[in-house]
């Protein structure tokens, strides 16, 4: 490489971008008001988006990333790094974000998914991914399309952690069996889990995911967040969790100090009192099948 | 006894400073046991020859280090502070954003995210002074020092401006070194200690 001459959107890059938000919340805001009192209350980035999860649950119909407008608007407000959400397998929608500045993509199954079969090949873009997963298997899928950050994909709108509980569970657990099994057994794994061997030996090797590795889907509490950290998240999405809650401001603060603090009760303790209402709840088994959106996109 | 590192761990990529300062230390091999630790505390940073400040949110990173009663106990350290991109960012006494309290330990001008946003990420091969041959360095949505005091060692300089400044036994980096494989800047930093 000559001297001076400069590289865009490399795998290194994308993972290294994906490392800064460690230890970080990323919260959803739906306009620049949002966004800034995000930004003020300590978020490492936002989600722009039309909605939040539980409005587009209460909406229905198709979900497609957000109108332009929106995003720029929130791109101008805040300094730190915006991103947004594009339907599963919806290149095009990628290629807009991408064109209008945004810092990361997230491919969600919180929008209705454009494609069954295939995700975009994230490989082909200089802006990266963060994509959902609920195992090991699919996040190492994920990351074999050029995925720079994995999350949990919970159960996004429900404000109920158990389902980002049981992802996180399964992605750590799945690992920590990794390391007790020799490399043959390692590559039969693999196929087990459909994913790509090399990348199950890397998991086995590092202890880890190869890429950073956040919660997301039902946080609506700091106590919430503190316990995806204390499972082994890098870091925290709260999506409507904030702004849903009676009081966002209050809300945001509290919960970027539990992350900040996730093995300290005391600092936990103090920072849960006085919130105000949290967003209401949904259980999850009262979902009718076609309603969860875990589900979209394996 | 060695040499006592720690790696500012309030947000950010500081296990890749851990890691990079291990590997530092096994080259260098100094006497003594050394030790490389996340700092989550204030009351551990007096006991530390080195600091590390590492890149994530500078704005977040401000508000950590006051919400954790760390803002004294680093401008008050007496070993030397490593600073790379937001680190860089909360070193300098002049920024371009009101909202970031600075700590102000080095005599510059910074202005953030001077070469755009994310997808104008890039990495190259730079010059340092005192490398003889050039470093591989990642620029992740960057800072760049746009002037500093005489005081200041410049050690690298780009188009866009001063990417790498040294003060006494201070660094500040605008790129990420900790996301290289090349040790040699974590190095001189910790030969630059005085232990």
């Amino acid at each position: 490489m000559k001297l001076e001459e400069l590289r865009f959107g490399t795998e290194l890059l994308k993972r290294g971008f994906a490392s800064m938000q460690k230890g970080g919340v990323i919260m959803d805001v739906v306009n620049a008001e949002q966004a800034m009192i995000a930004e003020e209350t300590g978020a490492v980035a936002v989600m722009a988006l039309e909605r939040v999860p539980a409005d587009i649950r209460k909406a229905g119909g198709v979900a497609r990333m957000a109108d332009p407008e929106i995003v720029m608007s929130i791109i101008d407000a805040v300094s730190i790094p915006v991103m947004g959400k594009v339907r599963i397998g919806h290149f095009v929608e990628a290629q807009v974000l991408e064109y209008l500045g945004v810092d990361m993509i997230d491919e969600s199954e919180v929008l209705t998914p454009a494609d069954e079969q295939y995700h975009i090949d994230k490989t082909k873009f200089k802006v990266p991914f963060v994509c959902g997963a609920r195992n090991l298997g699919e996040g190492l899928r994920r990351i074999n399309e050029g995925a720079a950050m994995i999350r949990t994909k919970g159960e996004a709108g429900t404000g109920n952690i158990v389902e980002a509980v049981r992802h996180m569970r399964a992605i750590m657990g799945e690992i920590r069996m990794l390391k007790g099994m020799d490399t043959q057994e390692q590559i039969d794994f693999s196929r087990d889990i459909e994913a790509p061997a090399e990348l199950v030996i890397e998991c086995a090797r590092m202890g880890r995911l190869p890429v950073v590795n956040f919660s997301a889907g039902g946080i609506a509490t700091p106590s919430d967040a503190a316990l995806m950290m204390q499972l082994g998240a890098d870091g925290v999405f709260v999506g409507s969790g904030i702004f849903k809650s009676s009081q966002p401001k209050v809300m945001a603060k509290a919960i970027v100090e539990a992350v900040n603090n996730f093995d300290n009760p005391e600092k936990i303790a103090k920072a849960s009192r006085g919130l105000g209402d949290a967003m209401p709840g949904l259980d999850i088994h009262t979902l009718p099948e076609d309603q969860v959106l875990q589900y979209r996109g394996r | 006894m060695g040499i006592r590192i720690g790696v500012l761990a309030l947000q950010g990529a500081f296990s890749e400073h851990i890691d990079a300062f291990k590997l530092a230390l096994q080259v260098l091999d100094p006497p003594g046991h050394s030790s490389v630790i996340p700092v989550r505390h204030a009351d551990e940073i007096p006991d530390l020859h080195g600091l590390a400040i590492p890149g994530g949110e500078s704005t977040t990173i401000s508000r950590l280090i006051d919400k954790n009663q760390m803002r004294r106990p680093i401008e008050e350290f007496e070993g030397g502070i490593f600073a790379t991109c937001a680190g860089m960012v909360l070193m300098a006494t002049e920024v371009d954003d009101s909202r970031i309290r600075t700590l102000g330990l080095i005599e510059m001008n910074v202005e953030r995210n001077a070469f755009g946003r994310q997808r104008e990420s890039f990495e190259t091969d730079l010059v340092i002074n005192g490398f003889d041959t050039p470093y591989h360095a990642i620029f992740i949505r960057a800072p760049v020092v746009t002037s500093c005091g005489p005081r200041v060692e410049i050690i690298s300089k780009i188009e866009k401006g001063i990417v790498a400044v040294r003060k006494d036994r201070h660094y500040a980096i605008a790129f990420h070194p900790e996301l290289s494989t090349d040790p040699r800047i974590h190095i001189r930093f910790i030969q630059g200690l005085g232990v």
